[in-house]
């Protein structure tokens, strides 16, 4: 019992986290570049509400990721127009790219409420289907879960052992520097928003067509503020934010599981444990660490009356 | 990063420099809206919808008739109260996003007096309702001040996620412990007793609570300008480091101002539940919270300029009821109005700077 409990847990945790690690995969190449992205939750809607809209649709799951993906993309370059361009506070404009993105979303997914979509299939590894049930849910998982690790690979490769991450991090940690020495820290910051776009995008897309599989308003539920805590906790680095996202999907996942199981505890208690494991694990592992800060976002928590 | 070297600007920050001017002010500000009016159009014309007559149905449904304003009012109060939630923590730097958690709380708290002390005279019951609402609302706060004043964990996440628990606390108490027994089909909590109903204006749904808030807006600002209080927040939000040098108790300011904006937060919940609902039930909010704090960057988190800003979104959020029923429009419509807003409102008001 206990098994099958843990092991539903566990294939729920990837599944329900999947969302939430690329948000936070983003946040990180964000933050890298100096930019703390409040807004990330309205992007992920957008992304989740197109994504979904063009499946149902078109009847392809792979429009609808490449909808999603674009629809982030586009997106989260409005914030740029405000915080790069303007120089805008960012938190606020973070929260406003919130706020549009609640509305826009509603707007695009009006008639979509209730649709239904085959939505994106588990990957069938051979040999999964002479596994246990309980064990095979585990590893039958969305082609986006699997690419999960990867990703976080590539983007430590490429904020770590690129050029361009060397010169992005550089903006992220002295706008004023990284200009003095010859770079772009605009151009630089917009792409970094662009690349953040898309992988919040791809989490709203996650969301709609591979977890859930039905489009509903404000379906993320909190999942972007808690990607924002999630980078804190990782310290800015990627394979951390897989952790981070593990440990949310679980919390997800361990009240599903209880509730299913039939245990007398209110749903609502239940629905709580994923914001508290979040808030937790920061407070007891995300306490700020000088070194790990890029230091470009101490103008952003430092002092914001203006 | 408006630091200058040896009295000159930064060389590498070239800075637009207008003349001022009045006019030019005001121009440049009519330009910004019009930008977000034009915006919101063009929405409404990918939609398929009439602009104008969009437009003409919020004027005419508020400002057109004295029932209109007065559910304009009506809107208005918690407005200003979570306004105020955001702008008095701003004052030194604290960003408060948690206004709806706090007003959730507030509206339990409330709710608990009023049913726990249903006996108690109105005179004794009223009151006892409104402090325990601005209690339960600061106490909520309070927790986000004290992990960012220990720097532990900025305001911005605790308060943001704090907004999701009390939602799921106040949904856990209305469907399960707190139920009305006699409403099978909606889950809300028992009904106030008379005696905890706040009273009303006429025949009208505005409360004495909007009085409650323009005392506020007026005592704050007081405060603010003509105290040791408001000078020492103006120090610490003009420059924290030298504020701490000079003796201000930082850690402080940064807690109480918390308490005190979730406390006033609380007190729309209050409001809420005590005036216009008579119980609690998940739909207590209308986003006030969220709106709030439109409200407070929109006023520059300035004490006199909240009430004006709330009543213009109160306006756009009364119209955004109107549309739904007149042309179909869902709610989100006027959420992306707002946003829009903000941007220009934002964007108008930044350095305008430019780095490169």
């Amino acid at each position: 019992m206990i098994t099958i409990i843990t092991l539903g847990v566990i294939a729920g945790a990837l599944a329900s986290g999947a969302s939430v690690f690329y948000a936070a995969l983003g946040e990180v190449v964000g933050q890298r570049a100096g930019i703390v992205n409040l807004g990330i939750e309205g992007v992920m809607l957008v992304g989740a509400a197109s994504s979904f809209a063009a499946a149902a649709i078109t009847g392809s799951v792979a429009v609808g990721l490449v909808a999603g993906v674009a629809a982030g993309l586009a997106f989260n370059l409005i914030l740029g127009l405000l915080v790069v361009t303007r120089r805008t506070n960012q938190l606020a404009s973070g929260l406003a790219l919130w706020f549009l993105g609640a509305g826009m979303s509603t707007l695009i997914g009006l008639s979509f409420t209730g649709t239904h979509i085959d939505g994106l299939g588990e990957v069938r590894l051979p040999g999964s289907a002479q596994l246990p049930p309980a064990w095979a849910r585990v590893i039958d998982q969305d082609i986006l879960v699997y690419l999960a690790l990867p990703a976080a690979i590539a983007v430590t490769w490429l904020l770590w052992r690129t050029r361009w991450g060397l010169r992005l991090r550089a903006v992220g940690e002295d706008r004023l520097a990284a200009f003095a020495a010859g770079l772009h820290p605009a151009r630089l910051q917009y792409q970094a928003l662009a690349l953040a776009g898309a992988l919040y995008g791809l989490g709203g897309a996650q969301l709609a067509l591979a977890y859930t599989k039905t489009w509903q308003e404000g379906m993320t539920t909190g999942r972007g503020f808690v990607a924002v805590v999630i980078v804190i906790f990782a310290l800015w680095r990627p394979l951390r934010a897989v952790l981070g996202a593990l440990l949310f999907g679980g919390a997800v996942a361990l009240g599903l599981q209880l509730q299913v199981r039939g245990l007398p505890i209110s749903p609502f208690l239940l629905d709580m444990l994923p914001y508290l494991l979040t808030l937790l694990v920061v407070l007891v592992f995300g306490r700020p660490k000088a070194f790990a800060v890029p230091m470009g976002l101490r103008e952003v928590f430092g002092g914001t009356s203006k | 990063m408006a630091h200058s070297i040896a009295g000159f600007g930064h060389p590498l920050e070239v800075r637009y420099r207008r003349l001022p001017g009045a006019a030019r002010e005001t121009l440049r500000w009519l330009g910004w809206i019009g930008l977000a009016l034009a915006l919101y159009t063009l929405l409404l014309l990918v939609y398929g919808r009439d602009p104008l007559l969009a437009y003409s149905d919020i004027l005419s449904s508020t400002l057109g008739s004295t029932f209109g304003i007065s559910e304009v009012l009506v809107k208005m109060v918690p407005l200003v109260l979570c306004g105020l939630a955001v702008a008095i923590p701003a004052r030194v730097g604290l960003v408060n996003v948690g206004g709806e958690g706090q007003l959730f709380i507030g509206a339990l708290t409330a709710t608990w007096g009023a049913l726990t002390f249903a006996s108690l005279p109105a005179w004794t019951l009223l009151p006892l309702v409104a402090v325990l609402g601005f209690l339960g609302g600061a106490a909520w706060a309070g927790v986000c001040g004290i992990l960012r004043a220990r720097n532990w964990l900025n305001e911005v996440f605790s308060t943001m996620l704090f907004n999701y628990l009390a939602i799921l606390v106040v949904s856990y108490l209305v469907f399960g412990p707190w139920r009305d027994p006699t409403s099978a089909n909606y889950p809300q909590s028992r009904l106030f007793p008379a005696a905890a109903w706040l009273p009303t204006l006429g025949d009208t749904r505005v409360t004495v609570l909007l009085f409650v808030a323009i005392i506020g807006v007026a005592l704050l600002s007081f405060v603010l300008s003509s105290t040791r209080w408001g000078l020492e927040i103006r120090a610490l939000g003009g420059n924290p480091e030298a504020a701490r040098r000079n003796g201000i108790a930082i850690t402080r300011y940064l807690i109480v101002l918390m308490i005190v904006g979730g406390g006033l937060a609380g007190l729309a919940g209050m409001g809420e539940v005590a005036g216009l609902h008579h119980r609690l039930n998940p739909a207590v909010s209308s986003s006030y919270g969220y709106t709030g704090f439109l409200v407070s960057w929109l006023a520059g988190h300035r004490p006199v300029l909240i009430p004006v800003m709330a009543f213009v979104l109160a306006v756009l959020a009364s119209g955004g009821d109107i549309l739904q029923i007149t042309q179909g429009l869902p709610y989100a419509a006027v959420t992306v109005l707002m946003a829009l807003i903000l941007f220009v409102v934002l964007a108008a008001r930044a350095r305008g700077a430019r780095t490169a």
